[in-house]
């Protein structure tokens, strides 16, 4: 480490995200786990956490919801952005026949959780969830690694109508051993007692409001844990 | 037989690593889990008589000399704060594990104001932290660069707090040991040396501007840790008040430095960067290792052993 925390790297492609957002493809790699994520930061907007959605080359997924995430959502080929990380602990690979579950754009905390499944032989599910058909995020990066993908609406605009768990009991295909979820909290709950129900192993990814994302601020706490440090991917028991 | 138990102004902890204020400590959960992994005592984060909401990221940056912040106090308010601390110091209780409030105003009248309604939940200790170097621009000098600004602040929360009361003092007082003197006369029980550095700043050459959004910030960790050897050690030669060493302390051997200073319990903040909760574990496993290899039996044995 240097006296400069952050190290810069230019967008070298952007992958539009419908309404949603965009994917940035920049021209540096990370070496990180999948579920990491790093800091983000726009000199003179703000800094915040993003998953990282691919390693090599480094990419984020954002979707457009506040001032921070606009200003990325703007950014061009060329542009610059500074990060800091990896941080955090990520997942581990478990079973054979993982199921992803995914709202909005936690579909970015799990794109590299089915990179790394593939070379194992793994058959990977993806179930992705989001409100309309427009709201989907990456679902090329999914079926690009060769997953199963299944999609929930609220409104039915695609996929089922429902949501991201109506999707999972919908499913038909190998009998997923272990589950994983990144997205909305409500979610992830559903989720955990999804798991517990059927005693199926099962990590979630979850978001607090970071500032420091190392572990000493505290302002991401849940419960006694810190997210940044402790987290983001916990046992899903520590939501039921 | 080595003993890691300290009395603290009469109070006992049962390790001399207490967790510094502002670090993790915003939370009841948080303080109980630091009490358990290790620490002897907690700090909350300080807390002003009205809500803050701080200062925008970038706000807390590694980088190699250790931490750079501009946090900028954010903190729920008092009354809010008085009820986390409620809940904490409950269980703490039953870990025999004492808690420290710490209270911050930008007027006299803010800190005792805040230091009544803090008081209602009996904490341990108060610590005033009077050495913020981080909210400047919108308050001015802190009060403890400045000794009768300091004894004023510690007359006025003494006047309606009788519990133990610690004053936070910054390394920045060009006399750190005037301020001492000053808040020891006012009636302070104990000393919290240091709080940052600084203010200092970083510079990213590419953004071409300060990465903090505050621009400057404190300075905690190694690159701090020699000022604060350098604060307890003046302070412990000077006055006879016990005193938490703050400052850059990551391994067994940095806590008995601060020990052999002068000081009696010792502060630990920036380390849990990376390393997590678990660093009080091995800090307090080298630390008794070191002490057998020593013969140490007891820190008081050797508290202040360095001033020759
Ligand atoms: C570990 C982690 C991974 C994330 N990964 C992604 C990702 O891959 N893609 C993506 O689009 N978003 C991700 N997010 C969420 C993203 O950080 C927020 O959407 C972003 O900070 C919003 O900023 P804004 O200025 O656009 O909106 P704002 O108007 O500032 O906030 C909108 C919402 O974002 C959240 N938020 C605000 N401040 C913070 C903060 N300091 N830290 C975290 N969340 C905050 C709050 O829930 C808030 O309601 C992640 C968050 C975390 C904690
Ligand atoms: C992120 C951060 C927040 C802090 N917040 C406070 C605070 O609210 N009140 C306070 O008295 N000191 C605060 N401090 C100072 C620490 O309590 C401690 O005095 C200082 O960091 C030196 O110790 P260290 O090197 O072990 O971190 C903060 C320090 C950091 C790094
Ligand atoms: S963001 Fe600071 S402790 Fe997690």
């Amino acid at each position: 480490m240097s006296s400069q925390p952050h190290t810069v790297m230019r967008v070298a492609d952007l992958v539009p995200e419908g309404a949603a957002g965009v994917t940035l493809i920049l021209d540096g790699a990370l070496d990180c786990q999948p579920g990491q994520f790093i800091m983000a930061w726009l000199p003179g907007i703000e800094e915040r956490p993003f998953s990282v959605m691919d390693d090599a080359p480094l990419s984020l997924s954002v979707a457009h919801v506040g001032p921070f995430t606009h200003a990325l959502c703007l950014l061009q080929p060329g542009d610059r952005l500074w990060l800091r990380g990896p941080y955090g602990h990520g997942f581990a690979l478990h079973g054979a026949h993982p199921l992803l579950i995914a709202g909005g754009s936690g579909a970015a905390g799990l794109t590299l959780l089915a990179k790394r499944a593939r070379p194992r032989g793994d058959q990977v599910s993806v179930v992705l969830g989001a409100r309309t058909a427009d709201l989907l995020m990456l679902r090329w990066r999914y079926e690009e690694l060769g997953c199963v993908v299944a999609i929930a609406t609220d409104d039915g605009s695609c996929g089922l109508c429902g949501t991201a768990l109506d999707a999972c009991n919908a499913l038909d295909g190998p009998q997923h051993d272990v589950l994983y979820a990144c997205g909305p909290e409500p979610m992830l709950r559903a989720v955990a007692r999804y798991a517990r129900d059927r005693a199926l192993p099962c990590w979630v990814s979850l978001e607090r409001v970071m500032k420091c994302g190392i572990g000493v601020c505290g302002s991401c706490h849940c419960g006694e844990r810190l997210v940044c440090a402790d987290g983001p991917v916990f046992a899903s028991s520590v939501l039921l | 037989m080595t003993d890691l138990c300290v009395e603290l102004c009469g109070v006992k902890l049962p390790t001399p690593l207490v967790l510094a204020s502002g670090i993790w400590g915003c939370c009841a959960e948080t303080l109980v889990r630091a009490a358990r992994e290790g620490a002897g005592a907690v700090t909350a984060k300080s807390c002003s008589l009205e809500p803050r909401v701080g200062h925008p990221n970038p706000t807390v940056l590694p980088w190699s000399g250790g931490l750079i912040n501009a946090v900028g106090l954010s903190n729920p308010g008092a009354p809010a704060e008085r009820d986390v601390l409620r809940t904490a110091r409950g269980e703490l209780a039953q870990l025999g594990v004492p808690l420290i409030a710490s209270v911050y105003g930008h007027s006299v009248e803010g800190f005792w104001e805040a230091v009544r309604l803090i008081a209602q939940a009996e904490p341990d200790f108060i610590e005033l932290n009077i050495s913020c170097p981080n909210v400047e621009s919108e308050f001015g000098k802190p009060f403890a660069l400045d000794p009768d600004a300091a004894g004023r602040v510690t007359a006025a929360a003494r006047a309606v707090y009788a519990g133990k009361l610690l004053v936070k003092l910054s390394p920045n007082a060009p006399e750190i040991v005037a301020v001492a003197r000053a808040v020891a006369a006012a009636g302070a029980d104990g000393l919290t040396a240091v709080n940052t550095l600084g203010p200092g700043m970083l510079i990213d050459v590419r953004a071409r501007r300060p990465v903090l959004a505050n621009r400057v910030g404190g300075i905690s960790g190694p690159a701090l840790h020699p000022v604060a050897v350098r604060c307890v050690y003046e302070l412990a030669g000077a006055l006879d008040l016990p005193i938490i060493g703050t400052g850059g302390v990551r391994s067994g051997e940095d806590a008995l430095r601060m020990v052999m200073a002068g000081a009696t319990a010792v502060g630990v903040g920036s380390a849990l960067c990376g390393e997590g909760i678990g660093v009080f574990r091995r800090i307090l496993n080298e630390l008794e290792g070191l002490m057998t290899e020593e013969g140490i039996d007891h820190l008081a044995d050797v508290r202040g052993c360095a001033h020759v």
